[in-house]
């Protein structure tokens, strides 16, 4: 019986003051711009950061007021910009979905005897901190002998909220399906070796060693070298070779595959291997009369 | 009377809740960065404290017509946080500026012990509605007093240059072992 006192007297006091509260939100009620809830339902609402405001709302109303460009969002791409624009009233370029991307292909292969096959050659056993950032300060630049490679200790894939990013064979992998290009992940990677690419690229380069060629081959199977190759074979002109790291200009880039077929390293990447063109009838997409021999 | 002015001496100074008791020490430390915050934080305790004693005292005569005083905490609270939810609608409407500033240790309130310490005290030393009133909002003139002077010597704390790992947060947590310190000089003052 004193249970049920119990019972009723504290869900009595809850419905008195549930039912002050509720006439109190009516008394004290402060109109909000409608638009800022319809804004914070066209984000993701994933709070990712990405935006540089802190969460969703913080970017809802910093458009609102008129602070922040439309289009920052990066989960969100091009139809939620769209829809923000909508709603705003203002028009809004088009966004493209980007991703993020590891320029490093370091992946470690042993064979049976523990020998390295392929990739990223390792100075010493590093048993610290499983943090890149701890590891990268030790023994000068990390346990690994290329001070530009990834150390595989997975930051990037502590900071990923979306679990688009994960560390295979030491090297740290991105899931573009899943990544949505809030680019956490490149802040949180001490070498600075993720960058937003456009999603689809076939061709990526897959590699930051900025080191001369032969300091490079020293401490890795698959480093960039700096030889050129690519640039003399790319029918756009699209790659460029400074620091003895060869870069791709995505704008001029035609996805051709051609620099992936040369490297002597295989370190650019061409995710579309069937499609691989024959070097000699290789089309210009821009100029299709344009035949590369 | 005498025991009026005692209550307030204890709540001010010699049982400040802040500094002696160590009650409510997450606002006293987050909204400490400025003197005005600080001030609208102690005005929004002083007047969650008065009310929450008054409504408190009332909800503490039914748990004990009906020998529920075990349900204290759990009702306490309850008031407290439908308390805390109205002063936030209220400050919403009236003053968006201090709303703003408060940001997220405004319903923070609800949580702060030192609300629920004062109600509790009250109980403990059984006193009547209107000195339960009294009780509550000389807590939170307290309340007010520590963080305000806490506050200040925060603001001038940081334009100091203490050494690279005691910048930010760690001074101001020794400032605020000093400034408790100071109060343990008002343990020996009691009126009764």
């Amino acid at each position: 019986m004193d249970i049920l006192i119990a019972f009723a007297l504290l869900g009595g006091l809850g419905l008195i003051f549930g039912l002050v509260l509720a006439a109190a939100s009516k008394v004290f009620y402060v109109e909000t711009d409608p638009r800022l809830d319809q804004l914070n339902e066209c984000l993701p609402g994933a709070n990712c950061g990405g935006c540089g405001y802190p969460g969703c709302g913080g970017y809802a109303e910093a458009v609102l007021n008129g602070e922040a460009p439309i289009g920052k969002c990066a989960s969100g791409g091009n139809e939620c910009a769209q829809a923000m624009a909508a709603i705003m009233g203002i028009k809004a370029e088009a966004v493209t979905r980007k991703v993020a991307l590891v320029r490093c292909s370091g992946e470690k292969t042993y064979d049976k005897d523990g020998n390295l096959v392929s990739g990223a050659k390792i100075k010493g056993n590093y048993e610290g901190f499983k943090d890149c950032l701890a590891a990268s300060k030790v023994g000068g630049h990390g346990p690994l002998a290329c001070k530009y490679g990834c150390l595989g200790y997975g930051s990037c894939t502590k900071a990923c909220k979306y679990g688009a990013i994960s560390v295979k064979n030491g090297v740290a992998v991105v899931d573009e399906d899943l990544c949505v290009g809030c680019m956490a992940c490149a802040a949180a990677c001490p070498r600075n070796l993720i960058v937003p690419v456009e999603p689809g690229r076939n061709v990526v380069i897959a590699c930051n060693s900025m080191a001369k060629g032969a300091v490079t081959t020293r401490g890795c199977t698959v480093g960039c070298i700096g030889c050129g190759l690519c640039k003399k074979i790319c029918p756009e002109g699209a790659i460029t070779v400074t620091n003895n790291l060869a870069v791709i200009d995505y704008s001029k880039c035609t996805n051709c595959g051609l620099c992936a077929t040369v490297c002597p390293k295989k370190l650019i990447k061409d995710s579309n291997v069937e499609n691989l063109p024959d070097p000699g009838t290789v089309h210009s997409m821009n100029n299709p009369d344009a035949v590369v021999k | 009377m005498i025991e009026i002015i005692g209550i307030l001496m204890a709540a001010l100074l010699s049982q400040n809740y802040i500094l002696v008791k160590f009650y409510g020490i997450c606002p006293f430390m987050g909204v400490s960065k400025k003197i005005d915050t600080a001030l609208g934080m102690g005005a929004a305790v002083t007047f969650v404290m008065a009310l929450a004693s008054g409504i408190c005292w009332g909800v503490n005569w039914i748990l004990v017509e009906l020998n529920l005083q075990y349900m204290q905490t759990v009702a306490f609270i309850l008031a407290i946080a439908s308390i805390v939810q109205m002063v936030e609608m209220f400050l919403k409407k009236a003053v968006p500026a201090l709303y703003k500033a408060l940001g997220v240790f405004l319903p923070l309130i609800t949580t702060n012990c030192a609300v629920l310490g004062v109600v509790l005290v009250n109980v403990q030393e059984g006193y009547n509605f209107p000195i339960s009133v009294f009780n509550g909002a000389a807590g939170g003139l307290g309340f007010t007093i520590a963080i305000v002077l806490f506050a200040s010597i925060r603001e001038r704390v940081d334009k100091a240059n203490p050494p690279e790992c005691f910048k930010g947060f760690p001074i101001a947590l020794i400032a605020a072992g000093l400034l408790a310190l100071g109060f343990m000089g008002f343990s020996g003052l009691s009126i009764t």
